[in-house]
């Protein structure tokens, strides 16, 4: 059986989460400049070229992209022919995001105890989801999730019968309310299916994939570009301030569900859609 | 369109010109202070102790920033969103407080606590911590150390960008501009 030492997850995860929060990935990249490419607004075109500014500024300096630096939420595809040794796989992913987020000069953005609120002053503990797959390899996927987009998710189970006009009226409601809090323009992860716990992982999911890349489903990649079109015509805009840009990428991941359930959960991130999929 | 340069602290003649959609540069000195410093002054005001620092006339930036790298002055540094402030901001407009940086909505208690008092609510680009951090020319904790990133710092700040948001008069400039984009949406 192939082994892995932790040590290699460590310092996998520890390079990751330090690029990660000072450059973003092309294709998050290319949707902003996509983004002010369509802007009408002329505040909204400023608003973007002082995100282009600031993200060449982070990548140019090795500095945070944006202060909230996040909660560091990570899905492990563990291949089932991986023997894992030298210790504890979630004790290695949190080591180094400890070490990455001091070395790096992150924010540390993680209380203790959700109601005593003490902050834990290394960001740890990360949010680790394992899964078990085939093959000989770990795949992570990683994001440092920001909290003012975070904040504004919502989950709702739907009656069967809503359908898909359900769907869409949930996830325009939910970007409606989100308005300029959560930092548009947006991206939008979205999960439906499953129970209610496995629509929210799939909408955080959604948003790991690369936003460029439909569903492989020809009806679920129609529904995203349909969601697209009309979610800019709310005319939020960038940091709510009117435009036609207010989200830059619709992602949905779907699972079969219950005859009596239509679970649906939104996710939505903020410009600054930190996400890396490594393997080990 | 032109940038209204803004001197701190705000004086009454100032706030009484500024308006929703103006676009500003801010010269002088912000205090940050966001969810735990707030709660924390809010209970030190109702235990009827004085604040560790004199609000009267000054701006408050709801932002906990980065942590500097070796020769910097502070790390990046954006705007949180203010929302989460509603709940203390209105006591603290009471005492003086002239000016909020943040992003995103506020409530209607602290939009009338801003008329009544006169007081201003700036917005800055959310997500742009590391643009913002260029302007911050000094910074020094004066408060609450043991919050982390939710000290009370002070920062003087050069040429600090901004839009007026809410201005006295209580104009809110997110009610204003999405509708001018917004579409109808079919069924």
């Amino acid at each position: 059986m192939k082994e892995i030492h932790i040590d290699k997850i460590r310092e996998t995860v520890y390079d990751a989460l330090l690029q990660i929060n000072c450059e973003l990935s092309n294709d998050v990249s290319e949707a902003l400049l996509e983004g002010m490419k369509k802007e009408e607004s002329e505040v909204g075109k400023s608003i973007f070229e002082d995100i282009v500014k600031n993200n060449n500024l982070a990548k140019e300096k090795q500095i945070p992209i944006c202060q909230d630096t996040g909660m560091v939420v990570a899905f492990v595809n563990l291949g089932q022919d991986v023997h894992v040794v030298g210790g504890n796989i979630s004790w290695a992913i949190n080591q180094a995001l400890k070490d990455a987020y001091k070395d790096g000069y992150f924010r540390k953005s993680v209380v203790s105890d959700p109601i005593e609120r003490k902050n834990s002053m290394d960001n740890v503990p990360a949010v680790i989801h394992y899964d078990i797959v085939d093959g000989d390899e770990i795949e992570i996927l990683l994001t440092a999730k920001g909290f003012g987009s975070e904040n504004m998710s919502r989950l709702k189970m739907l009656k069967p019968s809503e359908g898909e006009k359900g769907v869409v009226d949930f996830v325009t409601e939910t970007v409606s309310l989100a308005g300029p809090n959560a930092c548009p323009p947006l991206f939008i992860g979205i999960g439906i299916g499953g129970t209610m716990e496995k629509a929210a992982l799939l909408s955080k999911q959604a948003l790991l994939r690369n936003a460029n890349e439909l569903n492989t489903d020809p009806y679920y990649a129609d529904l995203e570009k349909k969601l697209l079109d009309r979610l800019n015509k709310l005319g939020i805009g960038p940091m709510g301030l009117g435009g036609r840009t207010t989200v830059l990428g619709v992602n949905i991941m779907t699972y079969p569900t219950h005859i009596a359930g239509l679970p649906v959960a939104v996710n939505i991130c903020c410009h600054v859609n930190r996400h890396i999929k490594v393997k080990v | 369109m032109k940038e209204i340069i803004v001197d701190l602290p705000l004086d009454e003649d100032v706030i009484s010109s500024l308006k929703a959609g103006d676009r500003v540069l801010l010269n002088g000195t912000i205090y940050t202070a966001r969810d735990a410093a707030h709660k924390k002054m809010v209970e030190e005001m109702e235990k009827g102790r004085p604040l560790p620092i004199d609000i009267k006339n000054q701006t408050i930036y709801y932002a906990g920033p980065c942590p500097a790298k070796p020769g910097d002055i502070i790390g990046s540094i954006g705007p949180t969103t203010a929302g989460r402030m509603d709940s203390y901001a209105p006591r603290l407009i009471e005492k003086g407080l002239k000016g909020m940086i943040g992003k995103g909505e506020r409530d209607d208690a602290v939009i009338d606590a801003m008329r009544k008092h006169k007081a201003v609510y700036f917005g800055a680009v959310g997500g742009a911590g590391a643009l913002l951090k260029e302007s911050v020319v000094s910074a020094e904790v004066v408060a609450y150390e043991e919050l982390g990133t939710e000290a009370i710092r002070r920062l003087k700040v050069e040429g600090f960008p901004a839009v007026v948001i809410i201005d006295s008069s209580g104009e809110n400039l997110y009610k204003t501009q999405a509708k001018k984009y917004k579409r109808t949406l079919e069924d």
